[in-house]
C-alpha cells in the first residue's frame, strides 16, 4: 500500500473520527498561538524599521537631506563656504553626517583589517593546526572571550590601552581612532575566528586527503585547497565582523575621543555615529530637530548594518548549499 | 627504486609558525588584560563592596544598588524573552514548513542579532516609551507613569535584543530531538500539542536553559541600549515598592522606576565621575565583578551544552 493511501485510510477510519471537534479546535488554536509568536522576530525587525523611520524622517521636514551632507554659509567677506560639520547645538546648527561617517569608518576599517589578519589566522589554527583534544578546550575559550561585555573592553582600553599607545606612538590625541580600533578588534576577532573555523571545518576531509595524496605539504593544502574552498565563508565572517565594528558603541564612545574631526589621520580623535547617538540622546530635548536628527543617524546605521548582514547571510546560505556533497 | 626526498617547504613551515604564533599572541594579550583587571580589582572586592551603596559623591562605598538593578532588569528581561523565544522556536521547528515566509522569518532572526545595540536604544525610546508607554498613560489616565524611561522598558528592549539568542538555542535543542520520538508519540495516538508538550519539550529543556543563561549574560553586559532607557548615575533608593494585597505586603521590583546598572556604572565612573583617577579602584572592582558574572554564566552555559550534545551522541 502506498504511504499516502495508508494515511488517508487511517484518517478516514472510525478511530480517527473519535478525535473530537473539541480537540481539533484546540490543536488549531495552539498552532495559531505559536504561529503568532513565531513571527515575532520579523515583527520586531519591522517595528524597529518603522519607528526609526517614523522619528527619523521628521528630521527631513526641518533639516533637509542635503543639510545632512554639508552646509553652505557665507563667511566674513561674503564668500560662500561649504562646511562639513556636526554641530547641532550651535546657534547656527550644522548637521553634516560626513565627519561622523568618517569617524565610523576610520575606526571600523582598521579594526576589520587587524581582526581579519589575526582572526582568520586564529581560525586556521583552530580548524587545521591545533591538536583536536586541545581544540575542544580552545573553542569554548573563544566563545568566552566573545562574551566579554564591550564596556569592559572600553574600560580597559581607556585606562591601560590608551596610555600604552600614548607612550609608544605619541599620537596627537591620547584618545584616538587607533586606540578605538584596537579595542574594536577584541570584539571582532572572536567573531571572525569562530566563523572562519566553522567555514574551514565544513570543508570535507576528502579534499585534504586528496591534496596530501598529491604530495602537498600541510601549508600548501591549507593555502591552495582549504582556504580557496572556504573563501565565501571566510569573507562572510569578515563582513559580519565589519558590520559589528560599525555598530559597536561603548568602545568608541570611551576610547575614540569624541571630537567630530574631519580627518583621515588615525591618530586624531574622531566621533562615530554610534557614539554621537549615545552621547547626545540623553541631553537632547524631545521633539527638537537635534532629537530627530539622532534618529536619522540611527536609520543610516541600521541600513548599513542591515545590508552587510543580509549579504553575509546570503553568502553563508549559498556556501551551505554548495558544501552538501 | 629510490623515493625522491620531498623538498622541505620552508615557506609553509614559517607560515604555519606564524599561524600558531598569532593564536598564542591573542591568548596572551587577553590573559594580560584579564590579569590586570583581576589584580587591580581583587583588592577592592569584599562583601561590603558588593552590598553597600556608593557614598561620598560616588568616591567610596560599594556597588550594591548596581548589582540589584542588573539582577532586576535581567530577571524581567528573561520573563519577556524566554517564553517568546521558545514559542517562536517551537513554531519554526515543529509547525512551520520550509516556505518563503519561514525563510524570511529565519533571515530576520539573524538580522535582529546583527542590529547595532544603540539602535535598540533608539527603538526602545521610540516604541516602548513614547508609543506604548505614552499610550498606556493616555488610556489608563495615570499621568506620567509609563511614558518615561524606566526599568520595565529597559528590560523589554533588552528582551528584544536577546530574543535571537533564545530562539537559536531552542531551535538547536528542538532540532536535536529525534524524529522517531515524535513518531512514537503520534503512534500512541497523541496529538501534535501533546507530543510537543510531553515528548519534545522535556528533552529540549537543557538547550532552552543554555539559551536563557547566554541571554542573561548578554543582557547583563549590554550598556548602549539602556543609556537613555532609565539607567541612572546614582539613586538613593532601590527600585522597589511594596506590593500589598489587603494588609499583607511584600517588597517587589518596581518596574516604573529608574535603576542603577553594573555595566552602566563602569562606563559612567570611568568617563563622567568627578574624579576618575581617584575612583579607579572602584572601577576595577566593578569591572571584575561584571567579568566574573558573565564568565560564570557563559561557562555554565557551555558546560550545559557540552553535556547536552554528548547525551544526544552528537559529539
Amino acid at each position: 500500500m502506498e504511504e499516502k493511501e495508508f494515511f488517508q485510510k487511517a484518517a478516514d477510519s472510525k478511530y480517527a473520527k473519535k478525535i473530537g471537534k473539541h480537540t481539533r479546535l484546540k490543536e488549531s488554536l495552539i498552532k495559531i498561538f505559536f504561529a503568532v509568536n513565531g513571527t515575532m522576530a520579523l515583527i520586531f525587525i519591522i517595528l524597529i524599521f518603522v519607528f526609526l523611520f517614523k522619528e527619523g524622517f521628521k528630521a527631513l521636514d526641518h533639516i533637509g537631506l542635503l543639510d545632512f551632507l554639508y552646509l553652505d554659509r557665507p563667511d566674513a567677506s561674503g564668500n560662500i563656504e561649504r562646511v562639513f560639520q556636526w554641530y547641532p547645538t550651535s546657534e547656527e546648527p550644522r548637521y553634516s553626517l560626513i565627519p561622523l561617517l568618517i569617524g565610523t569608518f576610520l575606526t571600523a576599517f582598521p579594526a576589520t583589517i587587524i581582526s581579519t589578519l589575526l582572526g582568520v589566522g586564529a581560525g586556521i589554527y583552530l580548524s587545521e593546526v591545533a591538536n583536536p583534544k586541545f581544540k575542544e578546550f580552545l573553542k569554548p575559550m573563544i566563545e568566552l572571550f566573545a562574551g566579554i561585555p564591550t564596556v569592559v573592553l572600553g574600560f580597559i582600553m581607556l585606562v591601560v590601552g590608551a596610555s600604552f599607545f600614548n607612550d609608544l606612538l605619541h599620537p596627537a590625541n591620547r584618545l584616538n581612532a587607533f586606540v578605538a580600533s584596537i579595542g574594536l578588534s577584541f570584539v571582532i576577532i572572536p567573531i571572525i575566528a569562530s566563523l572562519t573555523e566553522d567555514a574551514l571545518h565544513s570543508i570535507p576531509n576528502d579534499l585534504r586527503m586528496a591534496s596530501y595524496g598529491l604530495g602537498a605539504t600541510k601549508w600548501q593544502t591549507i593555502s591552495k585547497v582549504i582556504l580557496p574552498a572556504a573563501f565565501s565563508g571566510v569573507s562572510a565572517s569578515i563582513l559580519l565582523g565589519f558590520g559589528r565594528a560599525i555598530g559597536e558603541t561603548m568602545i568608541v564612545l570611551m576610547c575614540a575621543g569624541n571630537a567630530a574631526n574631519l580627518t583621515s589621520n588615525i591618530f586624531l580623535s574622531v566621533r562615530t555615529m554610534t557614539a554621537t547617538i549615545a552621547a547626545e540622546m540623553g541631553e537632547v530635548s524631545q521633539g527638537s530637530d537635534h532629537y530627530y536628527s539622532l534618529f536619522f543617524i540611527g536609520i543610516v546605521l541600521f541600513t548599513i548594518t542591515f545590508f552587510l548582514n543580509l549579504i553575509a547571510e546570503i553568502i553563508i546560505n549559498r556556501m551551505r548549499k554548495k558544501n552538501t556533497f | 627504486m629510490e623515493l625522491k626526498k620531498r623538498k622541505t617547504d620552508i615557506a609553509g613551515f614559517l607560515s604555519l609558525g606564524i599561524v600558531r604564533l598569532t593564536f598564542f599572541f591573542l591568548v596572551l594579550i587577553l590573559l594580560l588584560l584579564l590579569g590586570k583587571i583581576f589584580i587591580e580589582g581583587i583588592n577592592v572586592i569584599s562583601l561590603e563592596f558588593l552590598i553597600d551603596e556608593p557614598r561620598n559623591n560616588m568616591s567610596e562605598g560599594g556597588i550594591g544598588p548596581a548589582i540589584f538593578g542588573t539582577v532586576a532588569v535581567t530577571l524581567l528581561m528573561v520573563l519577556f524573552a524566554v517564553p517568546l523565544g521558545v514559542f517562536s522556536a517551537i513554531y519554526l521547528n515543529e509547525y512551520a514548513t520550509d516556505t518563503f515566509f519561514t525563510r524570511i522569518i529565519r533571515t530576520s532572526i539573524n538580522n535582529l542579532a546583527g542590529v547595532p545595540s544603540i539602535v535598540f536604544g533608539l527603538f526602545g525610546l521610540g516604541f516602548f516609551i513614547l508609543f506604548i508607554g505614552k499610550g498606556l498613560d493616555d488610556v489608563l489616565q495615570t499621568g506620567l507613569l509609563f511614558g518615561q524611561p524606566a526599568l520595565l522598558w529597559a528590560s523589554a528592549t533588552l528582551a528584544v535584543l536577546v530574543l535571537p539568542i533564545v530562539i537559536v538555542s531552542t531551535l538547536e535543542a528542538l532540532n536535536s530531538v529525534p524524529k522517531s520520538h515524535r513518531d512514537a508519540s503520534y503512534g500512541l495516538g497523541a496529538t501534535k500539542w501533546q507530543t510537543i508538550k510531553n515528548v519534545v519539550l522535556p528533552q529540549a529543556r537543557p538547550g532552552i536553559l543554555t539559551g536563557t543563561i547566554l541571554a542573561i549574560s548578554r543582557g547583563a553586559g549590554e550598556t548602549a541600549p539602556i543609556l537613555f532607557l532609565g539607567a541612572a548615575f546614582f539613586l538613593p533608593n532601590l527600585p522597589v515598592a511594596d506590593l500589598c494585597i489587603g494588609d499583607y505586603c511584600i517588597p517587589m521590583i518596581n518596574p516604573t522606576e529608574q535603576f542603577m546598572y553594573l555595566a552602566y556604572h563602569i562606563f559612567i565612573m570611568a568617563t563622567q565621575s568627578a574624579n576618575p583617577t581617584k575612583t579607579l579602584p572602584i572601577q576595577y572592582g566593578s569591572t571584575l565583578v561584571l567579568i566574573v558574572l558573565t564568565f560564570l554564566l557563559n561557562i555554565t552555559a557551555i558546560i550545559f551544552r557540552y553535556r547536552f550534545r554528548k547525551l544526544l551522541g552528537r559529539l
